[in-house]
């Protein structure tokens, strides 16, 4: 059929025969791509009276929006922690592997580290819009130095750091340059933590709340000066306590400003939380809900030694402790396996699983309106998954990127 | 007329899908003939939709030189509103079958001038040729399209008020508020259909058979607007059992008995996928 679109002239693609997440639900829908983007095929088909160009057929696929992980330290050796002479290809390198688990935009972690760490590595992290390379920067997550020391979990203790002479300008100084910072991890009981909330909100900037031995008041402070998400709930915070809830009350707080809403990171890889812990987390608030991987450098090989920045980590199957101790450091579950794990242990509907990865942690960085969904003019990042969830092609801005081959690998 | 009556709306539909199917299959649309085919909107065609994209994906039936012009579309609502008519046909018929965009016509209810806009509506289905066939509903007032009572039998494209009765009946796809329901259309006139070759009207279910009723057992009256086409032709008036409650048992006895030879014109049941020798030695489907 001749081409008698009025807007472009780029090729059309129609995805058929597959189920798409849209409004909340699984619905027998074509999805429509051109130009990198959702297309909106009413529109075409009346205003520029077009039409397809390709017909691919889907063979009954799911097809849910790209994976994005807010909190990944690594993987495949690589540890986005350590100020390598080849951090730039171990970063490519991740970002390509992880198109395989269904990630099409992340953040890559840093844990606590030395101020020269901060000042070599952040300049080498761009902000970039994932292809064929690999999965699109958002930003980098900083995750810490200016932590709790009774919580600093794998954090390396003699890289802690307070910011109560200068508050931002110390922040500054440590980090060097937040030009491609997303996400910054503190601890919000810390002296002079609200100025520094309030000026990293300004800029932009998610503040979260982790490593902490904050009360629950102290959190809901943070949360009035902007803070927004908690870093892995349940671990490196206290306990839940029915007359002091600390930081795991916020989930149910009614102190959080109108219109806003407190995001939250698990780690569903079945170690970091018990999964009646999962549970009662995601029945008190289920629409906060954000998978997070924190992989480490050791996912996607072996068992054995890893680093994880200043610390050697060691790995056993799925469990990963500072060596010598049982002090939990990061995970190595891939993003699939914790959307899969999630949906079996909250017995929540494939829906609810697929958006706690793509459309949460959207919301969460305020980029729903071109991430994490399926709607018209969104971001064409997108996942074909199986009925069990597992991922069979990953697509960017409307181009396969990754695809499950006959042999399964 | 012919009166079809089925038992189910299940099988009114069916019926309806298969004659329209048989129809465009007999024409054999090409290149340059195009079948031109009137369509309504509503709750009544649905099933018959369901059975022609049915067709569509099996390849029996192929709408690529097939013309539409749908009957109405209302005024001042947003053609992506998901209550309007374009939305309508969208969601239950163009997005399933294999038509281009360019052989679609639907009144825009948001044009700047809107009688300008029903004089173009009329230029183009004099442009193509006419229309084959005109399938249409009828209102529990029975209005065809939007032609309310008292509208001329012989109107042309035109901007319509509604009746309250048509708010009422449409108000439970806007959310069951009537101040939500679009108090103007713009519709084919009486006159426009009546220009069809044929015209095929479905009438299903208890709360229409009043209305079909004054339409067929009654006079040619403008306030029962179907009722012109007791004076065309070519009619089929599709029906289920619980359309015929208000006929007299004699008119339902008599139409019932001519089933085996009205049946003729979906038996058998033509396809496209059936070539040249075949298709062109076939009997012209029974007409009465």
């Amino acid at each position: 059929m001749p081409s008698n679109k009025s807007v472009s002239d780029a090729p059309i693609v129609q995805f058929t025969n597959c189920r798409i997440l849209r409004s909340h639900q699984l619905q027998r829908e074509d999805l429509w791509v051109r130009e990198g983007k959702i297309l909106n095929p009413e529109k075409l088909f009346f205003e520029e009276k077009g039409s397809a160009d390709i017909q691919l057929d889907c063979k009954d696929s799911i097809i849910a929006p790209g994976f994005i992980d807010v909190q990944i330290n690594g993987g495949f050796g690589v540890d986005f922690s350590l100020a390598t002479d080849d951090f730039k290809s171990g970063i490519d390198l991740v970002s390509q592997k992880i198109l395989s688990h269904g990630v099409t935009s992340f953040c890559p972690t840093l844990v606590t580290s030395p101020p020269a760490v901060y000042h070599q590595v952040l300049p080498q992290i761009s902000i970039r819009n994932g292809g064929a390379h690999g999965a699109g920067i958002l930003g980098a997550h900083l995750e810490g130095p200016f932590i709790s020391k009774e919580k600093k979990g794998a954090h390396p203790e003699h890289c802690l750091r307070t910011f109560e002479a200068g508050a931002f300008q110390d922040l500054l100084a440590t980090y060097g340059s937040l030009h491609c910072v997303r996400i910054v991890t503190l601890a919000p009981e810390m002296k002079r933590s609200s100025e520094v909330i309030r000026e990293l909100t300004k800029r932009g900037i998610c503040v979260s709340l982790g490593h902490s031995v904050a009360n629950l008041s102290q959190a809901e402070d943070a949360v009035q000066h902007g803070a927004t998400f908690i870093t892995h709930l349940f671990n490196a915070m206290l306990p839940f306590h029915h007359r002091d809830p600390g930081i795991v009350g916020l989930l149910t707080s009614d102190k959080i400003p109108a219109g806003r809403r407190v995001f939250y990171g698990m780690i569903s890889d079945g170690i970091h939380t018990n999964p009646a812990a999962l549970r009662i987390a995601h029945r008190a608030h289920p629409k906060g809900l954000v998978l997070v991987t924190d992989a480490i450098a050791g996912m996607g090989l072996a068992p054995g030694r890893h680093t994880l920045g200043q610390q050697v980590v060691e790995i056993d199957g799925l469990n990963t402790y500072i060596a010598g101790t049982k002090t939990l450091s990061g995970s190595v579950a891939t993003m699939d396996t914790c959307v899969r794990h999630f949906q079996e242990a909250t017995g929540c509907s494939v829906e609810i699983a697929l958006e706690a990865a793509s459309l949460h942690p959207a919301q969460l960085l305020g980029i729903e309106h071109k991430k994490g969904t399926l709607n018209y003019d969104s971001d064409a990042d997108f996942l074909m998954l199986n009925d069990g969830l597992y991922v069979q092609a990953t697509y960017i801005a409307g181009e396969e990127v990754w695809r499950q081959d006959a042999l399964g690998m | 007329m012919k009166l079809i009556i089925l038992e189910t709306y299940a099988q009114a539909s069916e019926w309806a899908a298969k004659y329209i199917r048989n129809r465009i299959v007999h024409f054999a649309p090409g290149p340059g003939r195009f079948f031109t085919l009137g369509l309504p909107t509503g709750s009544t065609p649905l099933g018959c939709y369901r059975k022609l994209v049915e067709y569509c994906r099996n390849g029996d039936l192929s709408f690529q030189y097939v013309k539409t012009f749908n009957m109405d579309e209302y005024v001042g609502l947003p053609r992506d509103h998901p209550e309007s008519y374009h939305s309508f046909m969208w969601n239950n018929f163009f997005k399933h079958i294999d038509i281009s965009a360019e052989n679609v016509h639907i009144l825009d209810g948001n044009a700047a001038d809107l009688q300008a806009e029903c004089d173009a509506f009329e230029e183009k289905i004099k442009a193509a040729g006419g229309i084959e066939l005109f399938v249409g509903g009828i209102g529990p007032d029975g209005h065809i399209a939007f032609n309310e009572p008292g509208s001329s039998l012989v109107s042309r494209t035109r901007v319509k008020t509604l009746a309250m009765d048509t708010i009422l009946a449409n108000a439970r796809f806007f959310d069951g508020d009537l101040s939500k329901v679009p108090t103007m259309a713009l519709t084919v006139g009486v006159g426009t259909v009546m220009d069809a070759r044929e015209v095929m009207i479905l009438i299903t279910g208890a709360h229409k058979a009043f209305a079909l009723y004054k339409a067929i057992e009654e006079g040619v009256n403008h306030m029962w607007t179907v009722s012109a086409f007791q004076q065309h032709p070519n009619t089929v008036f599709v029906c289920d059992e619980d359309a015929t409650l208000e006929l007299k048992v004699k008119t339902v006895k008599y139409f019932k008995g001519l089933m085996l030879v009205h049946n003729k014109l979906v038996e058998p049941l033509y396809s496209m996928k059936e070539r040249g020798a075949e298709r062109s030695h076939s009997k012209k489907p029974y007409s009465d």
